[in-house]
């Protein structure tokens, strides 16, 4: 980036422009496997005004911008892969307002996801969406990735608790949408648009999330299984009985072992297939579905069903979980996770397809994942140097996506297209779906600045990719 | 050769790549916290920067160096790592490639000569340092000196620390012949002095020899022993390091102990990184091994042999506190030991304060190479103590120790909060 550029950026954010070496090096990747580029600059701006000022800017040099939150994002959708502005969040960080009479909580999109969780539940309330990386991820990030979570199932994901959106549209305009309203219909639903839009539509701002009560009691149990089958056909099981648990997660002979071999919080190393299961609600209530879905799981075949004795035991079995994709990473140098998500009733058929493939096709895959959401996380463990292994792992992760598509799935559940998933979509959407988003996105970004190369892939743009 | 090569070359391409960028570590790394998370300052966008030059892509430059260096070291993303990235490794060997490389500045040079090559190797050398110390103390010059303003020459963080440092006591020679345990005996522990404990803290030396004594411990005292040479390898001194890892190995070789025992956490996780150091090393890589096996803390063993439900200690009921040591905590894995020992003092009202397990910013010779890094950790470590409001801050390892006095006297704290070491806390009123 040329000095002239780098100084009005510093102009408009009052210094907070840079682009060292260090820096640009420091912000050329997010948490996928395989996407590295540099970008021109790293811009972190202090308010709604100074982002509408860089958008105008940027619109005016052609120069694309980049919204990222933490980099945790797993489908390259943060990797600066057409160079840029990265735009940063960490000025942007307070939560505005906890609104106790409407249950609601405006924040700007640099909280953390996590710490917002905890200043609600201080005042006894209820924030439901917590992807793994909670700890990590900002707001801004899990709303324009949609991102979901353990507590899906049940509570949904996060445009589930999304009201309202300030947002900076590629224009420079700002716009508002929604409000602290339980209906609200006037015209398009912009915020559900700006929503999972991945940053390719416009830059949120600000957010006012819906928040609920605070359920009274919680219980987790883990149930074990000597074969994957029976574990997935409890999962179908549960939710054909009418119970909705709040999670009801899956993992498999492997990764209960990656998991355990980091975290040592006693998961047991020789079950094929466990099941996590949390359910809350009023206590009577809770009691009664956990005896019911002991009693489901074990006619299924599950040689073990426990209940977590205390509250941090099973604070550490969900912690433990949410470290499983990086705890796979200990096995092999490289691993590429996928989101395949298909009806819940069809989560066997899924788990024993994979299984399938991944023989075929001579690859190592673990599956882990929102089992009651129909949502896995098939992760290949590989090696990225070993050119002729990616092209079979490639190839596996293609005949995946097939088949969720086949069982009426999607390509992805909750990480995003990104650049990574992009080649796939149109198997989702098919060319009239494509086309109605690319219009949308051409009307509202002539210029292709926001996040290009995401969604729908790469532009005429080349640039040079670093790194493996 | 150039320095990239050197990188390209001599960095562990395998842990590199062990890292799959997660971000899982962010959270824990207080220079990312501490500059509003800048991704530079992270863990994972130094590893990142170690990648790209280990791959030929950029040249170093002095910003990623810079990076580099104000890393605390303190490995705090180590035990949060689901990869299990030996975090601490990289960092050793990208400093000690710098180091062969790069000129450091003049002021680092003095530091580096004074107390990597001078002071702590040779433990004479640090008994006459710390003599002088002393001299300085009890002669009548401190009282001079403050009064002329001779320190203001120096920077604040080092000014403030000679107001804190602790009376030297008399040197008393240790009687190096075996001791015996108070009561039962249950094990024989090798006892490493360490070069700062052994002169600056000798009395934490002997309440510790005390407390294994009154847990069923024998103790021998090898010859010969001598720093742990962290202080060194952790700035890129790796050949210095190795020298002093191989005399204590052969210092302890003939012991025939149960455990090696030590009361700093900093040497301790050090000592028990022996072979990944000496790895390179056919011949030396098996007796590492051995003597890692064998490093304990002191507090471990105190709990291991159940001193916590035998022995009971009466004080003044007071508020106390925990400031972890990160390479105990990081590096041994050692947290719940120290706390329970605390917990079990009659008295003792115990209270966690927040972030207890971060850094408190002394890390090695850290506080005098990155002063104003080191003072913003210290000052906002102050804001959490004044939260939990102890009167005593308990620590195990004696650069805590000296920084969190440190704290103490910047944040005015003086005559309300006193800081000792585990094992003086661990006594009678």
């Amino acid at each position: 980036m040329n000095d002239r550029l780098l100084k009005t950026l510093k102009g408009i954010t009052n210094g907070h422009a840079r682009a060292s070496q260090a820096d640009l090096l420091a912000y050329s990747y997010d948490g996928t496997p395989g996407f590295q580029a540099m970008p021109d600059a790293v811009v972190s701006p202090g308010s709604a005004e100074e982002v509408s000022e860089i958008v105008r800017f940027c619109r005016s040099e052609g120069i694309p911008i980049v919204p990222r939150g933490s980099g945790t994002n797993l489908s390259a959708g943060t990797t600066p892969t057409a160079g840029g502005v990265v735009l940063l969040f960490n000025r942007m960080n307070q939560i505005l307002e906890i609104d106790e009479e409407n249950l609601t909580v405006t924040v700007q999109p640099g909280v953390i996801t996590k710490d917002l969780i905890d200043a609600v539940e201080m005042r006894g309330l209820f924030y439901p969406p917590d992807p793994s990386s909670m700890k990590i991820s900002t707001i801004g990030g899990n709303i324009s990735e949609n991102s979901g979570g353990l507590r899906g199932l049940k509570y949904g994901v996060t445009k589930d608790y999304v009201l309202g959106l300030e947002a900076v549209m590629p224009d420079g305009s700002v716009i508002k949408t929604g409000g602290k309203l339980a209906k609200d219909v006037a015209g398009y639903d912009l915020t559900k648009l700006l929503t999972g839009a991945e940053g390719t539509l416009g830059v949120i701002t600000e957010a006012t999330l819906k928040l609920i009560p605070m359920p009274s009691s919680k219980k987790t149990m883990l149930a074990q299984f000597a074969a994957m089958d029976q574990a997935a056909e409890a999962v179908s099981a549960i939710i054909e009985n009418r119970i909705i648990p709040a999670t009801l997660e899956f993992m498999d002979r492997a990764t209960i072992r990656a998991v355990e071999d980091f975290a040592k919080v006693g998961l047991p190393l020789e079950a094929e297939a466990i099941l996590l299961i949390e359910q809350d609600g009023a206590e009577a209530a809770v009691n009664d579905e956990m005896k019911l879905m002991k009693e489901i799981c074990e006619k299924q075949g599950a040689f073990s069903v426990e209940l977590a004795k205390t509250a941090e035991e099973a604070n550490n079995l969900m912690t433990a979980r949410r470290s499983a994709l990086s705890a796979l990473a200990r096995l092999k140098p490289t691993t590429i996770l996928e989101d395949a998500t298909v009806p819940r009733s069809k989560v066997a058929e899924m788990v024993e397809a994979i299984t399938k493939i991944a023989a075929k096709h001579q690859v190592t895959i673990c599956t882990f994942g929102h089992a009651g959401d129909g949502n896995l996380h098939p992760t290949c463990i590989t090696d990225a140097r070993n050119t002729e292994e990616m092209h079979r792992v490639e190839a596996a992760f293609e005949e995946i996506f097939k088949e969720a598509i086949r069982l009426g799935g999607t390509i992805t559940g909750e990480h995003g297209v990104g650049e990574m998933k992009a080649p796939y979509l149109e198997w989702k959407l098919g060319a009239s779906g494509i086309n109605v988003m690319k219009l949308i996105k051409q009307s509202l970004d002539p210029d292709n600045i926001m996040n290009p190369n995401k969604i729908f892939g790469k532009s005429e743009k080349k640039r040079v990719v670093v790194g493996r | 050769m150039t320095v990239e090569q050197a990188f390209t070359e001599r960095m562990d391409e395998g842990e590199l790549m062990n890292c799959m960028r997660c971000g899982f570590c962010l959270p824990s790394c207080p220079t990312y916290i501490q500059t509003g998370g800048d991704e530079v300052h992270s863990p994972r966008g130094r590893i990142a920067m170690m990648k790209a030059v280990h791959d030929g892509l950029t040249p170093l430059t002095d910003e990623m160096t810079n990076s580099l260096d104000v890393c605390l070291g303190c490995r705090a993303c180590e035990p949060v790592c689901p990869a299990g990235v030996q975090y601490g490794h990289l960092l050793e060997e990208a400093r000690t490639i710098i180091q062969d490389y790069k000129k450091p500045s003049v002021k680092e040079k003095v530091v580096r000569r004074t107390v990597l090559n001078e002071l702590f190797p040779k433990n004479e050398q640090m008994n006459r340092a710390v003599g002088l110390v002393r001299f300085y103390q009890t002669s009548g010059l401190q009282k001079g000196i403050r009064k002329i303003g001779f320190l203001k020459l120096f920077p604040e963080s080092m000014r403030e620390m000679e107001k804190v440092l602790p009376a030297i006591p008399k040197r008393t020679r240790t009687d190096r012949k075996r001791l015996l345990a108070t009561g039962e005996k249950k094990a024989t522990v090798a006892f490493f002095q360490g070069c700062l404990m052994d002169t600056m803290f000798q009395e934490t030396n002997q309440n510790t020899i005390r407390l294994l004594r009154s847990a069923g411990c024998d103790i021998v005292i090898p010859e010969g022993q001598g720093c742990c040479g962290a202080l060194h390898g952790h700035a890129g001194e790796k050949e210095k390091a190795i020298e002093m890892a191989k005399r204590n190995i052969e210092a302890f070789e003939g012991m025939e102990a149960d455990y090696i025992v030590l009361n700093a956490g900093g040497c301790g996780a050090y000592l028990a990184g022996y072979d990944h150091l000496l790895s390179q090393d056919m011949e030396w890589r098996e007796r590492a091994a051995r003597f890692k096996a064998k490093i304990r803390d002191f507090s471990s063993i105190l709990i291991q042999h159940g001193f916590d439900e035998r022995i009971r200690f009466k004080k003044r009921q007071h508020r106390v506190t925990y400031q972890d040591s990160c390479h105990l905590r990081n590096g041994m894995g050692v947290h719940h030991e120290p706390r329970q020992l605390i917990q079990m003092v009659e008295g003792a009202d115990y209270v966690e304060m927040k972030n207890a397990d971060g850094c408190c910013g002394s890390a090695g010779v850290y506080n005098l190479v990155q002063p104003e890094m080191s003072m913003q950790i210290l000052d906002d470590k102050m804001k959490n103590v004044k939260e939990a409001a102890p009167g005593v801050i308990v620590t195990a390892n004696p650069g805590c120790l000296l920084q969190m006095k440190l704290g103490i006297e910047r944040a005015g704290l003086s005559g309300q909060v006193e800081a000792v070491h585990l094992a003086d806390y661990l006594n009678n009123d």
